[in-house]
């Protein structure tokens, strides 16, 4: 059952904002290729979807992310494990994961694209560079907060290595590491955007390129920025439910 | 940890072994741990013999070691000299003839009560079946059988303490070591449970050993009371409670009862000075932690 209190307020906002704007462009008088208003965007939105000029570019951008988020979220959880068993890990990889962090994608993304191109490899790997650190240093935290004393108990029982990860420290760190993925997810849409900015045939960042470029189309470049701004939305709410799902917290 | 007439867990009978080894056996046990290269004695040459099917209540001022001697006995802290026997064979870890119930319940908040308890069986690889029927079992003998879907936090601290005694008797160990199972809860409650204890003791005839800041609550429950000295822990006196079994509440008042706290108490207080305001209460019921595991 849907709440009403829980979905008017949002909607109500939404209309305000969505009002707003639509007077700041009829008051201001802005020309469309400075600011259109809602409804020239929401037009051009639906035009673009149903002209089919949005789909290939979604697909591109969705399956950089596709492959980029898991593949950096497994390697983040991997080695997010790894160094919270073990500190001679910890002492040895620790300043390079922060060096590495320390430089920013955008300076990173031309790299890669000279070594591996402007495909879905280089973008999708992209992605996965930029998800890996927080769901890395996540997933450090969180296993370094599994309850000693749980893990104490089942060593009574005689745990294996291996049974100890699945059956404790797993779903002991699950809500941690989710809060991680959850800052991943979001940062992966901006790994692929501008990963896309540095070069590629389709994908969402080149059909801001184009927009505003070559097509000088303000208005697709609006209804652009929507399509990027509900995926990031979409895959938040995603890791949301899993969480809310998977992720019991300690009573 | 109702009484369910008609089904014993374990039958009545010969323990497991010839019957001539006593349940546990420490000899000349001794345990330390290092602190920033300082050594720090906790148990110091512990000689000790605790016959099948009997309770032992181990007592003794706070930080003494106690906790320390359960994991020991449980495989879970290695001695530093001497041996610790179950049943006749040393302990060298882990081992599923001891089962431990700790302070707090430690269940899985994940896991339902079922859950909880097939956690041993789970990893001792027993199949699906056997699971279920030793769960379903272990959930009527502490009389959680309609819990068994509920989360750890959807239960009360003492239906978490059940729990995690179905947990511990899972395996069907020989001795039970509990590390002051009922400190969390409160008076009442709590002499209720030791009431319940007894009985399930009694189906079970597994060997008890717990650690115990209540003198009233040692006396009632065991046959023997360990009194332990402040760290390093030694053996200060061993008094036997000449109480019959089975024994109820009112039992408490009984002459032998007082006079067997009076004596323990007199050992306690020889033993140390502050021992008296930690053991002479009733109801310390903090659940502090006896001492720092290294």
């Amino acid at each position: 059952m849907i709440r009403r209190d829980r979905v008017v307020p949002p909607l109500l906002a939404f209309g305000v904002f969505l009002a707003g704007w639509q007077l700041l462009v009829i008051v201001a008088n802005y020309p469309t290729f400075i600011l259109p208003g809602p409804l020239v965007v929401g037009q051009k939105f639906v035009a673009a979807w149903v002209d089919g000029t949005m789909e290939p570019h979604v697909a591109t951008t969705l399956a950089e992310i596709g492959f980029g988020f898991f593949g950096g979220a497994l390697a983040g959880m991997l080695t997010g494990y790894v160094l919270a068993r073990s500190s001679l890990a910890n002492r040895v990889a620790s300043p390079y994961l922060v060096a590495a962090q320390a430089v920013p994608i955008l300076a990173l993304a031309p790299l890669m694209a000279l070594w591996f191109g402007s495909g879905l490899l280089a973008h999708a790997l992209i992605v996965a560079l930029i998800v890996f650190f927080p769901v890395a240093v996540s997933t450090v935290v969180a296993v370094h907060g599994v309850d000693r004393r749980l893990l104490e108990m089942a060593r009574s029982y005689r745990v294996t290595r291996r049974q100890r990860l699945w059956m404790v420290e797993l779903p002991a760190a699950l809500p941690g590491i989710l809060g991680g993925l959850r800052i991943g997810v979001t940062l992966a849409v901006v790994g692929a955007i501008v990963a896309e900015w540095t070069g590629g045939d389709t994908g969402l960042g080149v059909l801001i390129n184009l927009a505003r470029g070559s097509l000088f189309d303000i208005p697709l470049l609006f209804a652009t920025l929507l399509t990027i701004a509900l995926i990031g939305v979409a895959l938040y709410s995603i890791v949301l439910l899993v969480e809310r799902r998977y992720a019991i917290p300690a009573a | 940890m109702t009484a369910e007439p008609g089904r014993a867990l374990r039958e009545p009978g010969p323990p497991p072994n010839d019957g001539s080894a006593p349940a546990i056996r420490l000899d000349g046990l001794r345990f330390d741990f290092r602190v920033g290269g300082r050594r720090t004695e906790v148990i110091e040459g512990l000689d000790l013999e605790i016959a099948p099917r009997s309770i032992v209540a181990l007592v003794g001022p706070n930080g003494c070691g106690k906790s320390t001697l359960l994991r020991v006995i449980a495989g879970l802290l290695p001695a530093r000299a001497g041996t610790v026997e179950v049943e006749g064979r040393p302990v060298t870890g882990p081992d599923s003839r001891v089962g431990l119930v700790f302070q707090e319940s430690r269940l899985l908040p994940w896991r339902s009560a079922f859950a909880n308890v097939a956690f041993p069986l789970e990893v001792a690889g027993r199949d699906r079946d056997a699971r279920e029927r030793r769960v379903t079992d272990l959930l009527g003998l502490v009389g959680l059988r309609d819990w068994s879907r509920a989360r750890p936090a959807e239960l009360s601290g003492g239906m978490r303490q059940r729990v995690a005694i179905a947990r511990a008797l899972a395996l069907e160990p020989a001795v039970l070591l509990m590390d002051e199972p009922f400190s969390a809860l409160d008076s009442l409650t709590r002499e209720r449970f030791n009431v319940e204890l007894l009985r399930l003791w009694d189906r079970i005839g597994a060997t008890i050993v717990v650690v115990t800041h209540s003198i009233a609550e040692a006396v009632f429950l065991a046959d023997r009371v360990v009194v332990l000295s402040p760290r390093p822990a030694r053996l200060v006196a061993d008094v036997v409670v000449e109480l019959p079994r089975p024994r109820r509440p009112g039992d408490l008042d009984a002459a032998t009862v007082t006079r067997t706290a009076a004596e323990i108490r007199a050992h306690l207080e020889g033993a140390t000075d502050d021992a008296f305001a930690v053991a002479a209460g009733d109801v310390p019921a903090h659940p502090q932690p006896d001492e720092a595991i290294p």
